[in-house]
């Protein structure tokens, strides 16, 4: 449980960050709280010659609230977000999702930024993102980019993050009268999730639906979006039927276990964000 | 290697670390401080949780070589501290330990569980203790210890 050698370094700048994982030419990687990272690593997963740690810079921490929204930095903490540390959006689901994210010790170093770029398919915020309508905000050596989090993920720790590019945070639009609901499934607490489900609705825009827990990537689940939008009140069986069929179509090989996991998750999440 | 600077146990230190050191491992075998316990190695058992600027981090998945600057706490340097001696006692008590692997772990994540939340019942104190694995007590002692640690401290405050 030991990772093999890698070089190590601390830039000051982002700039410097940039130009040294643009250097490493794919085996370069950014650390923030590495605590999925250094597992991963730990178990000969992961082939990285330099860390190249982004603790040090300044924005990726930021925090801004321009009214239309929020920016929350890459390397805020789910610890912070949970104690509601940020400008909050979205009605207490940050701070709820953030919770449970795995344990406090782990939740004080891992950081937004570095779940979703990591992009397990477990993991929690992808998911949230999703639902939320969040776009991810990316500086690399072209410039700035941005990109909506659900084409950000692309597959089991992958996404569209090209060499050198690195995550500095998120913008998440404020929408108004938001309400929620989430619903996970894990094997223990803390544990990733063999399913999780995140529906958000609010009175300025079309309902949202994200799965996590398939074996490639978080999803925004339209159909199942569309049927909130159109149905005031769903007909528990009948939504059951759509969820199916989306599944069928976006998740061809999840097993019984998980297509069940799937639909109890996504149906509490739609109940709690409609209660 | 690479000499990290740090605060640790109150006393500033410079240490020589190989960048995929961890903080567990310096700490076990650079400083000789064993009270930190390596069960997993993999951040999912708790037994060498520490502090770090006075939060609650497992040290196996925590690279030395990220603690420049910083201030780590370990067991040993709970010794003869409020309110460390009083969650300690508790244990000692309520039989919260067997074997004691666990225990510098649990004592550590018990202090932080008890600062944030002060009048914890017993389901917060069990899912905020989920983290901490203990493969001897069945975890009840454990969890009454905590419970009455956290009513002496709000008693004596």
């Amino acid at each position: 449980m030991k990772p093999a050698a890698f070089d190590y370094a601390r830039p000051p700048s982002l700039d410097d960050a940039i130009r040294l994982l643009a250097d490493g030419d794919g085996a370069a990687m950014p650390i923030s709280g590495g605590q999925s990272l250094l597992i991963l690593m730990g178990l000969r997963m992961t082939m990285i010659d330099t860390l190249v740690d982004v603790t040090q810079l300044q924005e990726l921490k930021q925090l801004r609230d321009d009214g239309d929204g929020v920016f929350v930095g890459a390397l805020t903490t789910h610890a912070t977000i949970e104690d509601g540390k940020i400008p909050d959006p979205s009605a207490g689901l940050l701070a709820r999702v953030a919770s449970k994210i795995a344990y406090r010790a782990v939740r004080n170093l891992g950081t937004i930024g570095g779940s979703v770029a990591l992009a397990d398919p477990a993991a929690d915020w992808p998911a949230c993102l999703i639902a939320l309508g969040a776009e991810v905000c990316i500086v690399g050596p072209g410039g700035e980019r941005r990109e909506r989090v659900e084409d950000f993920v692309r597959g089991a720790y992958e996404t569209s993050l090209a060499t050198g590019e690195i995550v500095v945070g998120f913008q998440l639009p404020r929408r108004e009268a938001t309400r929620w609901g989430i619903s996970k499934v894990s094997r223990k607490s803390g544990a990733f999730a063999d399913s999780m489900a995140v529906a958000v609705e609010a009175t300025d825009g079309a309902p949202r639906v994200a799965l996590a827990g398939t074996a490639s990537r978080a999803l925004h689940l339209p159909q199942v979006s569309l049927h909130l939008q159109q149905h005031r009140t769903v007909d528990a069986a009948e939504l059951a039927t759509v969820i199916r069929a989306e599944l069928a179509e976006l998740v061809p090989d999840a097993d019984p276990y998980q297509l069940r996991c799937h639909v109890a998750t996504i149906s509490r999440a739609i109940a709690e964000a409609r209660a | 290697m690479t000499t990290v600077n740090l605060t640790l146990n109150g006393e500033a230190i410079s240490q020589q670390v190989h960048a995929r050191d961890s903080l567990a491992d310096v700490l076990r075998e650079g400083l000789n401080l064993t009270g930190t316990h390596v069960g997993c190695e993999q951040g999912a058992c708790g037994a060498c949780t520490v502090t770090l600027d006075g939060m609650a981090v497992r040290s196996c998945i925590v690279l030395a070589v990220m603690c420049e600057g910083r201030t780590v706490e370990t067991i040993e340097g709970t010794r003869h501290t409020e309110p460390m001696d009083i969650i300690r006692r508790h244990f000692h008590e309520k039989h919260a330990l067997q074997c004691g692997f666990c225990t510098p772990g649990m004592l550590m994540m018990a202090r932080d569980i008890i600062a944030r939340h002060p009048d914890p019942d017993e389901a917060t104190i069990r899912s905020q203790l989920s983290g901490q694995i203990c493969r001897c007590t069945g975890y009840a002692g454990i969890i009454a210890a905590i419970g009455s640690a956290a009513r002496e401290i709000r008693e004596t405050n």
